[in-house]
């Protein structure tokens, strides 16, 4: 068992309060009636509540509600994260009911959905809130009885003396109210969970097959107009005029106007990406009017920045694969020396496109703006952030912005870059009434904050006795580079050097699930499969000697990663799928990659039929410490590899003078059923250690995965994604 | 703009619409039926996915003037209370990620098991193909299918 330090010493801090955060206390109409609403087969609700703390209120029946802070975009923190306060607060999770809670950053930290943090990062909050709360009811019954609290104990749900006699949680719950937050909690030793590590179904899984309203783009409101955008048709272009008189005259049109949402003055956010400040809007009564008046406004667009084509910036990331930067990102040993002395060199440049993200809700956001606040309700992975440009953009104080979130359908990233919810309010406070800002896909599609186009060219230097002793590797891409200086196999190799190249673009670009390493893990991983070839080793026991090289007798500082717990899923996969069995017509590939604090190892078996391939089985070995939702974790990792497969082969934006060539489903192709692996099946290293994401660590390598079995079974190595165009598509049967 | 009466989920509902407008919106907007999901809007991705006499329609490409007679049903009609048996064997699996597209997916597989009892493989690909997940759920979206034929 585990003390630890509280952080609550002031009572405030942790207890709920109305005007905790200052926040306005508005009717959540919508809210009200749709997204919480308390039913769960055979549980009888509470007649009162007792909030205990901001994470959790019980009910005089037993019942607990306990509110997941972080917005829940398809990883299913809204079911993990209450798991781990029900787990310290030792109830039964049949008598769990979840609430999506609203943004409060008096209440709770980091409600933010990136970069897989919200479990690892939350992991100790969402803890000391179980206990501490679990602590409070018996301090409370502790009163009651008059005796010591060291001489009782608990049991889902249940405060057991070591009399015998036992209370239920909901029967000290208005005591505990008044109990002091205690200054310290002991949580459970790992090895007395319950509810942590057991497989646990959707919380929201009843609600999504019924079909009720759950989603931003669900959401409606007496009186609500519905508002659209329309955005340049190509990056560097704003609009000049506006011819909206047939529009106007259209049914149900209410009105026609430019906006500006980043006007000068307002300091942006990191959040604020938008290569579309100034928008033409149009606004109606329903989605079908207005979508029609949309296609009759007549615009004069205006170009501000020069446009980009694919050829001309392909072009010229390539030429910057062969420029030496000023200053490498890391350099370790003699580089130039070891290519000098190499007896032999391997080159590779790997590319890849601009992707969009195509969550399958469109962007949207409602807002409702007064004159004494605004209300916002919507799919935002950003909502701290979100709040402080309304607030600055239309001109209230920030505890005058309230912000719900509703369950959103997809996140990927795009949902951090909230100009969608900026564009409600300026669009609400304009006409001066509730307004949904609806996307369509086209819109969505073409707006940008896309995945950047890369390149990255590999060399390795292999010395008469077949060591691999030099590396050099050189990124370029839109606004970034893609490579990390100091990851795998930074560590493992004598000399070393890492340069970065970064191309200025009007094409805006943003986090895309697993940033970089979606496409680092592909080029990194093929290219490590090809120096084991030449080295005439195979794959698995080569990186495990690189491994084991960083370990022993680290090259450089600052590696950034676990030499072991790497080692540890490739051990795991390599064990799992029987790896170095030959199977007739079977085509093997591997692929391991560590990002997000989490480590993951995938093996991929294809056949080749009529020349294309069919994925039969991937084996994924994880390491992501305690597995908190067996059932959710597999989810993800299955997820994760589903859409990384079919990026890597399918998938891409191109542009034709600043205009992207793609703007739907029937030009941007993603994978389909068919396309999906016949079997998937997870492997996760049992060690203890506190938890860490898996929103995106399944994706990267499995690209890698399968690029290396296509290898394995045409002795083609596919460089350039989207793979399709290098006729590998893969076979429906 | 004209009057139209539909037939939805066994209810009358008197709807007053462009003819043109596809039948998603008329429920989304007009009927206040909001399970029906908006994805693409061209009938690529299957979030619209609902059921005309049983038979599974995008209804963004259908314009709301040639329903007609027809029996709509939607995700929130295909059964009283959540259990018909795609939809139980939807939750055993615990199927969804984000859960947008999955009531186009429940109705693409209700309308396959419907016409198809025993789905094959090929079969369920080619019911399923037109169905975007964009969190990659695929293989449960296969796994429920048979559990669901198993359970009929």
């Amino acid at each position: 068992m585990e003390i630890i330090k509280t952080h609550y010493n002031r009572r405030s801090f942790l207890k709920v309060s109305a005007a905790a955060g200052g926040g306005m206390v508005i009717g959540f109409n919508w809210l009200m009636s749709c997204a919480p609403s308390q039913e769960k087969a055979g549980l009888a609700m509470p007649d009162e509540w007792f909030d205990i703390n901001a994470f959790l209120k019980i009910g005089n029946n037993g019942v607990v509600t306990i509110f997941s802070p972080n917005p829940e975009i398809g990883q299913n923190v809204k079911t993990s994260m209450p798991m781990i306060v029900a787990e310290e607060l030792d109830v039964d999770w049949g008598t769990v009911l979840v609430e999506q809670a609203p943004l409060n950053t008096v209440k709770y930290t980091r409600q933010l959905a990136g970069g897989s943090q919200s479990i690892r990062q939350g992991w100790k909050s969402l803890r000391i809130a179980g206990a501490s709360a679990r602590h409070m009811l018996m301090e409370a019954a502790a009163k009651q009885w008059q005796v010591p609290v060291s001489e009782l104990s608990t049991d889902q749900g249940v405060i057991k003396h070591t009399s015998g006699k036992t209370i239920g949680y909901g029967e000290v719950a208005a005591q505990a109210v008044s109990v002091t937050v205690p200054e310290e909690v002991q949580l459970k030793d790992p090895k007395d969970f319950k509810i942590i590590g057991k497989p646990t179904k959707n919380v929201d899984g009843q609600k999504v097959i019924k079909g009720e309203p759950l989603f931003g783009l669900d959401i409606q409101r007496e009186g609500m107009l519905i508002a659209m955008i329309v955005h340049a048709p190509a990056f560097g272009m704003r609009p000049k005029s506006v011819d909206d008189a047939a529009a106007r005259s259209m049914p149900g049109i209410k009105d026609v106007f430019v906006i500006n949402t980043l006007p000068d003055g307002v300091e942006p956010q990191w959040s604020d990406v938008n290569a579309f400040k100034e928008l033409v809007v149009i606004v109606g009564d329903n989605t079908w009017n207005v979508m029609q008046a949309k296609k009759a406004l007549n615009i004069e667009w205006e170009t501000v920045s020069a446009p980009m084509d694919t050829n001309s910036y392909d072009k010229a990331l390539s030429d910057l694969l062969e420029k030496k930067a000023d200053t490498p990102a890391r350099k370790d040993g003699n580089p130039e020396e070891a290519f000098k002395k190499a007896a032999k060199i391997i080159e590779r440049t790997y590319s890849a496109p601009f992707l969009a993200h195509n969550t399958m809700e469109p962007m949207n956001f409602f807002a409702h703006v007064t004159a004494d606040g605004a209300e916002l309700i919507g799919p935002i992975q950003t909502p701290e952030f979100l709040r402080k440009t309304v607030a600055s953009v239309i001109g209230l104080p920030e505890d005058k912005v309230s912000i719900n979130m509703t369950r959103q359908g997809g996140g990927f990233g795009r949902r951090l870059y909230g100009h969608f919810g900026v564009e409600a309010a300026v669009i609400s406070k304009r006409v001066n009434a509730p307004v949904k800002v609806v996307y369509t896909r086209e819109d969505d599609m073409t707006q940008g904050t896309y995945r950047p186009a890369y390149k990255v060219k590999y060399q390795a230097a292999i010395d008469k006795n077949n060591n691999l002793i030099g590396l050099k590797i050189r990124g370029a891409g839109i606004h970034e580079s893609p490579v990390f200086a100091n990851r795998f196999p930074a560590g493992a190799v004598d000399n070393y050097v890492v340069e970065n190249h970064a191309l200025e673009s009007n094409i805006s670009t943003g986090a895309w699930r697993a940033p970089r390493s979606n496409f680092m893990a592909i080029a990194e991983q093929c290219f490590l499969d090809e120096v084991a070839e030449a080295l005439g080793k195979d794959p698995i026991d080569f990186r495990l000697e690189l491994l084991e090289r960083a370990a022993t007798n680290p090259v450089g500082q600052n590696n950034d990663y676990d030499p072991a717990r790497y080692a540890g899923v490739l051990k795991l996969v390599k064990e799992k799928s029987g790896w170095g069995e030959k199977k007739n017509g079977v085509h093997r590939g591997v692929s391991a990659y560590f990002c997000h604090n989490s480590y993951v190892a995938q093996v991929l078996d294809i056949v080749m039929k009529n020349s294309k391939p069919v994925i039969q089985k991937v084996w994924c070995a994880v390491d992501c410490g305690i597995v908190v939702n067996p059932e959710g974790a597999k989810n993800q990792l299955e997820g994760g590899i589903v859409d990384g497969l079919g990026h890597t082969m399918y998938s891409e934006m191109t542009f034709t003078n600043g205009k992207p060539d793609q703007n739907n489903f029937h030009n941007y192709k993603l994978i389909r059923n068919s396309e999906a692996p016949l079997e998937i099946e997870c492997f996760f290293v049992d060690n203890g250690i506190d938890p860490t994401g898996l929103g995106e660590p399944g994706l990267p390598p499995a690209g890698a995965a399968l690029a290396n079995a296509l290898y394995a079974a045409t002795g083609r190595r596919l460089t350039n994604q989207p793979f399709y165009k290098e006729e590998a598509t893969i076979s429906p049967m | 703009m004209a009057t139209f009466k539909l037939k939805i989920n066994k209810k009358t509902y008197s709807l007053e619409a462009d003819p043109n407008m596809p039948l998603l919106w008329a429920l989304r907007d007009l009927a206040g039926l909001t399970g029906t999901k908006y994805g693409c809007g061209i009938a690529q991705c299957g979030a619209c996915t609902v059921h005309l006499n049983g038979a599974a329609v995008r209804s963004c490409s259908l314009p709301i003037s040639a329903v007609g007679n027809s029996e709509v049903t939607t995700i929130e009609g295909l059964s009283k209370n959540g259990d018909h048996p795609v939809q139980k064997a939807w939750e055993e699996v615990d199927v969804m990620q984000c859960g947008y597209c999955q009531a186009g997916q429940i109705m693409s597989a209700a309308a396959l098991l419907n016409q198809n009892p025993n789905p094959s493989d090929a079969d369920i690909y080619n019911a399923m193909n037109g169905n975007i997940c964009r969190c990659g759920t695929y293989l449960r979206i296969r796994e429920a299918i048979k559990l669901a034929a198993q359970m009929k």
